[in-house]
């Protein structure tokens, strides 16, 4: 991970294509886009068009191809939500939390008052003493978005976080997430296949063609903040999430 | 087993409580069966001892304290091997999971060893190394290793790769994966062969003791034999299933207190 001053996150000319026993799979091809500090950026695209993929290369786990991701700083603080929740079914929900600070060495008390600060903004109360076992798919997701706030990252990369929440659910944590970006000055990329989400969280949307993913619109979202449920009704958030919408069905593909 | 909550330890121990129940009876009717066993065939108490025998025989032999002796030789038999069989298997089992050139090397001769019956070479360990305590505890060693080896392999290859890229996106020291992640995720896959190499251990301190020793259960086997004292092997082979269940059900009692959350494995998310 270079380092590039302006942007929070750049990317250039990125292409990742995975070789294995099974064949070739082209997964991202020619990608070009920065974040700025603080940016707020979603990833919309068909299934299967590379957006986990992109999430991993920025987060280091899979090394680019060709091209190349930089960050302003050396060490990012990265936070991740994967797109299953991905917890430790050994570990109550308290545990499977306080996981990225145990690593860090913080004293017991300290990382217990945080874990409890953690839990009431993603609505957990009550469930610190259960077994992922026990979860619901929607609270198990938001166990994993605790754990990837609890260490306050510069860096909060979300895959289809809300992908197991009830609408309403998911509009409550969608403004939570909102609230949490603004608050605590946080870069966010999320991945979603929801349009209107996209429109309504984000300072900037990528639609990502279908595999190999490249990007047909980098759309710009104007929209004043702190935004709230009325501005779904507005105008301008129509214009938006029509033009999103007629891309990504030019494009072929199909968005559920 | 959905554990903690008050109302759920009465059926839970109702359960225990019937579960104790069917076994005294079955005990019972394997005991009667053998009663009438005897008395119909009426054979000689060198060919079949009734169960009033073997009692009486247990009795003796415990007043004499040639039965603890015995067989505390081979309980120390059996977890010495288990000790120094699983060490030596759950290290070599992480690195050969660690490492595949490694595995592929050795794999060749792990598969001859375990193709092996332990039997077979138990003369030639006694040949080697003496009739005394230390070629039975290799014996056992050798017999717990490859099923240690194996779960401990399968039980790491299990550690989901999606938890790995959560420990590398945090950054996690090796020391740290290995601790937080590996070894409770191999842990339920690990234990099963912990339980399976804890029964095998009392199987191989036996053959050991048969084939050539100065005490332990398998030697009291022999000596019973040699002096058609049929009784007395009954005695030593009840023992030596009382020390295998016991020590499976130790084992398994670990598990549970261990691994409470386990029924994870039916819904992973
Ligand atoms: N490690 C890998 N090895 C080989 N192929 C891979 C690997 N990871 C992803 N792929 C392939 O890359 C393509 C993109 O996958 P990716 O998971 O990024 O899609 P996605 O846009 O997140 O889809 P969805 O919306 O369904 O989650 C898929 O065809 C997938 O099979
Ligand atoms: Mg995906």
């Amino acid at each position: 991970m270079n380092s590039c001053p302006e942007a929070a996150l750049s990317v250039h000319n990125l292409d990742v294509i995975f070789r294995d026993a099974s064949g070739v799979v082209h997964a991202l091809h020619d990608l070009t886009f920065s974040l700025p500090p603080n940016g707020f950026l979603s990833l919309i695209g068909p299934s299967g068009c590379g957006k986990s993929t992109l999430l991993r290369v920025l987060a280091g786990l899979v090394p680019p191809t060709a091209g190349e991701v930089c960050y302003n700083t050396d060490q990012p603080k990265i936070g991740m939500v994967f797109q299953k929740a991905n917890l430790m079914p050994w570990r109550r929900v308290l545990e499977n939390i306080s996981l990225p600070l145990e690593l860090k060495g913080l004293p017991k008390k300290t990382i217990l008052d945080r874990v409890h600060e953690v839990i009431r903004q993603v609505g957990l109360e009550g469930f610190e003493r259960a077994y992922p076992r026990d979860l619901s798919g929607g609270m198990a997701q938001r166990v994993a978005i605790g754990r990837s706030l609890i260490q306050d990252p510069d860096i909060l990369l979300l895959d289809e976080p809300f992908g197991a929440l009830d609408a309403l659910t998911r509009e409550r944590m969608g403004d939570e997430l909102q609230h949490i970006w603004h608050a605590h000055k946080k870069t966010v990329v999320l991945v979603t296949h929801s349009i209107p989400e996209a429109v309504y969280l984000s300072d900037q949307v990528l639609a990502l063609s279908s595999r190999p993913g490249s990007i047909v619109l980098d759309m710009p979202v104007d929209l004043p903040r702190p935004r709230t449920s009325e501005i779904r009704y507005s105008d301008s958030f129509s214009k938006l999430t029509h033009k999103l919408r007629d891309t990504l069905q030019e494009d072929n593909t199909m968005i559920t | 087993m959905k554990s903690d909550t008050g109302k759920e330890t009465t059926p839970q121990s109702t359960g225990l409580f019937s579960r104790l129940l069917y076994l005294a009876a079955s005990l019972l009717i394997g005991v009667l069966l053998w009663q009438a066993a005897t008395m119909v065939f009426g054979l000689p108490a060198f060919i079949l001892p009734g169960p009033g025998q073997v009692w009486r025989r247990f009795i003796q032999s415990l007043a004499e304290g040639q039965l603890q002796q015995h067989t505390l030789t081979t309980l120390f038999e059996v977890l010495a091997g288990l000790l120094i069989g699983g060490l030596a298997a759950t290290s070599l089992g992480y690195l050969l999971a660690k490492s595949a050139p490694l595995e592929k090397l050795l794999s060749p001769y792990l598969v001859a060893s375990q193709s092996l019956p332990v039997v077979a070479i138990a003369p030639l360990l006694v040949i080697w190394f003496g009739p005394g305590i230390f070629s039975k505890i290799l014996i056992c060693s050798l017999t717990v290793f490859f099923p240690i080896l194996i779960n401990t392999v399968v039980g790491l290859r299990e550690v989901p790769n999606d938890l790995r890229d959560l420990m590398r996106t945090l950054k996690a020291s090796s020391t740290q994966t290995l601790w937080k992640l590996e070894v409770p995720a191999a842990l339920p896959i690990y234990m099963g062969g912990l339980r399976v190499g804890a029964t095998l251990s009392v199987i191989g301190a036996v053959v050991g003791e048969l084939v050539g020793s100065d005490r332990g259960l398998g030697f009291l086997i022999n000596i019973g034999r040699g002096q058609y004292d049929t009784a007395l092997v009954f005695v030593a082979i009840f023992t030596l299933v009382f020390l295998a269940v016991t020590l499976y059900g130790l084992v398994l009692l670990i598990e549970r207190q261990f691994l409470s959350w386990q029924s994870w494995r039916q819904d992973v998310r």
